[in-house]
């Protein structure tokens, strides 16, 4: 196969794009410049596409024997990712940039691209296995070996069909360690590099900050469940569902227990915060439903709604209909800090069925 | 790839050149030409005598001959005495002297001159040195047509006020290849009493060379005409002062300090006597094939825009062409992947095409200038390497084309 292998200069995609190649694939390399105003160098585990990072996956390519390009993809990035990522905190809601960035840009943007340049598959270093056991042998998606890594998390929301033109080829990998190895031993030059965390597009780590300096300030009350106004804000998108440090309460809690942000209201613009038990819910909904096989009500099902979250035991109540858009999940057991704008990944063992965005609660 | 895991193997990335040479057409003359086996022999008979040149025994004595012999030549050959030459490690740096340490030794000899003028298609080696200087000395810009040229009248404005200690154009712009007047711009700063520099690094072997008594200050690089990377050359009058930037043992007038450079210049003035002595035959070798290679494309798609007008002043070595809708970055590739090496001849940092400057300061919005392809011809191109571009042409401009109108 042709192959178009993402290359962000990191070691997972830099392992990645070597595989790909030994398994005799005709493989391409591609960075994906992200950013318009790119910092030269890397500091730490922060921030991304830098300069230092598009020389580090060019040696990488150098070293695996392909072909290598920088393609700028800032403006795809900047209106699907960034301005999303605003404006989903602008609605109170707690957005996922990086399964918004894998949904829109590197299997939709980049993979287009790819297709029409006559690639057959895009590559990337994503910790997840794609096999073909959906429905009647369409493309499948997994959990990786190594289940501390697993990423299946973020990228299930690109649907079969994206799935069927993609290979991970660190899915089976032992662990991390053993891709840092073999990058040593394939000399690929980053085996060393840290991981990334964080959201790339804020390099600084201060989130609050960046909603700030691009949302402007709107204050409002900080209230508890019953209306009785406790504080006030700069601005409801400072504060996400689960919430517990900088409420900008002084008071106590009358029962000194601790409190939580229960519900973001940017339209009254009020955070309404309250005890533990408020977080835990055992019904979930959900819109934008991307699913890999056909979902039936009352199929028993794992349920994940965290990227490095534990998947619960759940059944599906409702599926989206024409009355109803909502997929409804009810969960065996209570979840904590369930917000709007979080993706909600439901597994069979592990293998992918659905993915979707969780709907906001009303308390 | 079992190489790959095995420290001892040899890197299996190093394509075979000879292999890669046969299939490959090699459009981007522009960018770094292809090495003359006169300038690298050159080198390595040079870089074999013993000895530091400004040694005081007899090995310094050869090393300082091979030096000056190179100089001379290279002063014989552009007629200049070799005292004019500064030898630089290329045109960026030779740029960087004639307009950050030239204006401030102008300067400090007349603090009136607390401006530079710099043509707005320049090199970012001049454009961003000269804007540097700020707020010691102002960088004027001076604003260029359609077709890249400089208007007379604008320039003379600029100079009016008598601030202005150095000004600088490109004889040939590296991007769309337009050719500027440098001898009228020389004249009207004459009369203001401004140094003048061009930027001849595109130009050298392309198009002749001013005369030199017009002039104050020239860049010069290797490269660019089959010299190693390395080297290049500053041509600078004696009367210019220059600020020592940086400094050292105060070779080169005290402007340029560090070990001077035999081989380099010895491979430089090989380059140059070939380029100089085939300027004319190739000068009309390359203009045939570039016609051969606009004729090519307008039939292949006729709504390609040529930059330049075919009878505008240019460098024929260049033809700059905007494919209306199609990706850059996806043409590129396509192309590179058939076996054409071209450039979209813009600004790049870490290999991203961005909006090119060059093409903003000719009244080109950024949206009509997607789809730009600069194709750059040499001393080695044959009629062979434009038809393996034609042949690649139209698949390529349609998949481009598909990958441009991918809605966002």
């Amino acid at each position: 196969m042709k192959v178009l292998a993402a290359m962000s200069g990191g070691v997972d995609s830099a392992v990645a794009a070597a595989r790909a190649a030994e398994a005799g694939h005709e493989v391409v390399g591609v960075h994906m410049a992200l950013s318009t105003s790119r910092e030269a160098r890397r500091t730490g585990s922060r921030g991304c596409c830098t300069v230092e990072d598009a020389e580090d996956a060019r040696r990488a390519a150098e070293r695996i024997g392909i072909p290598f390009y920088v393609w700028d993809l800032s403006a795809d990035f900047h209106d699907l990712v960034v301005e999303d990522f605003l404006a989903e905190y602008a609605a109170g809601r707690t957005p996922n940039p990086c399964v918004r960035c894998n949904e829109r840009i590197k299997f939709a943007s980049l993979l287009e691209r790819a297709t029409l340049l006559g690639f057959d598959a895009v590559c990337t270093g994503h910790y997840a296995s794609v096999r073909a056991e959906g429905p009647g042998g369409a493309a499948s998606l997994h959990r990786s070996r190594d289940a501390r890594k697993d990423q299946s998390y973020v990228i299930a929301v690109m649907g079969p069909e994206a799935a069927a033109r993609s290979l991970f080829p660190l899915g089976e990998m032992e662990d991390k360690a053993a891709v840092r190895a073999e990058a040593r031993e394939r000399r690929l030059g980053v085996s060393t590099k840290p991981d990334s965390y964080d959201i790339c597009f804020i390099p600084d780590g201060d989130t609050r900050g960046f909603l700030e300096r691009s949302l402007g300030e709107a204050p409002g009350e900080v209230v508890d469940t019953e209306g009785a106004v406790l504080g006030h804000h700069r601005g409801t998108h400072g504060f996400t569902v689960g919430q517990r440090k900088g409420l900008g309460v002084e008071r106590p809690a009358e029962d000194g227990r601790p409190r939580y942000v229960v519900d973001v209201d940017p339209a009254s613009r009020r955070v309404v915060i309250g005890a533990s038990e408020l977080l835990s819910t055992t019904e979930l909904e959900a819109t934008d439903l991307v699913t890999f096989e056909e979902l039936e009500p009352g199929r028993a099902v794992s349920a994940q709604i965290r990227a490095h979250g534990e998947a619960v035991p759940a059944q599906v109540s409702s599926i989206p209909s024409e009355g109803d858009p909502l997929l409804r999940v009810h969960l065996e057991q209570p979840v904590r800090g369930v917000a709007a704008g979080q993706t909600l990944v439901l597994y069979d063992g592990d293998r992918v069925l659905a993915a979707a965005t969780l709907e906001r609660r009303t308390p | 790839m079992v190489s790959a895991l095995d420290p001892a193997a040899p890197d299996p990335a190093v394509p075979d050149p000879e292999e890669s040479a046969q299939r490959r057409a090699y459009l981007d003359h522009a960018a770094t030409t292809v090495l003359r086996p006169a300038a690298a022999e050159a080198y390595l008979r040079a870089a074999a005598v013993r000895g530091n040149p400004s040694a005081m025994h007899a090995s310094g004595r050869a090393a300082r001959t091979v030096l000056d012999d190179a100089l001379e030549e290279i002063g014989e050959l552009l007629g200049v005495p070799r005292s004019w030459l500064i030898m630089t490690s290329g045109g960026t740096e030779a740029d960087n002297l004639a307009l950050r340490a030239a204006p401030l030794g102008v300067l400090a000899q007349d603090p009136a001159r607390t401006a530079v003028a710099v043509c707005a298609t320049d090199h970012p080696a001049v454009l961003a040195t000269a804007r540097s200087l700020a707020p010691t000395i102002e960088a004027r810009e001076l604003a260029v047509d359609a077709a890249g040229l400089l208007d007379a009248g604008a320039v003379e404005q600029v100079l009016a006020d008598g601030a202005v200690g150095v000004l600088s154009a490109a004889l040939v712009n590296n991007e769309t290849g337009a050719r500027q007047d440098v001898a009228a711009l020389a004249a009207a700063a004459r009369r203001h009493g401004t140094l003048v520099h061009t930027d001849a690094v595109q130009a050298l072997g392309h198009v002749d060379l001013p005369a030199l008594e017009d002039l104050d200050l020239m860049s010069l690089t290797g490269h660019k005409i089959g010299a190693p990377v390395g080297v290049g050359v500053l041509v600078a009058r004696p009367e210019v002062p220059f600020a020592a930037l940086s400094t050292g043992g105060g070779q080169q007038r005290g402007v340029r300090s560090g070990t001077l450079d035999g081989p380099h210049a010895a491979a430089f003035a090989a380059a140059l006597r070939e380029v100089l002595a085939e300027r004319a035959e190739q000068a009309g070798r390359l203009r045939e094939l570039a016609a051969r290679m606009r004729e090519g494309i307008a039939r292949i798609d006729p709504e390609a825009r040529f930059t330049l007008p075919e009878d505008s002043p240019q460098s024929g070595h260049i033809v700059h062409v905007v494919f209306p809708g199609a990706d850059s970055d996806a043409l590129l590739f396509l192309l590179d992947e058939r076996g054409v090496d071209s450039s979209a001849g813009s600004a790049c940092s870490a290999g991203v095409t961005q909006h090119s400057p060059v093409l903003a300061a000719m009244g080109m919005d950024a949206a009509r200038s997607r789809g730009a392809l600069r194709l750059s011809l040499g001393w080695t191109s044959t009629a062979e390497d434009v038809d393996l571009l034609l042949a690649a042409l139209p698949e390529s401009l349609r998949r481009a084309r598909a990958v441009g109108a991918l809605a966002r």
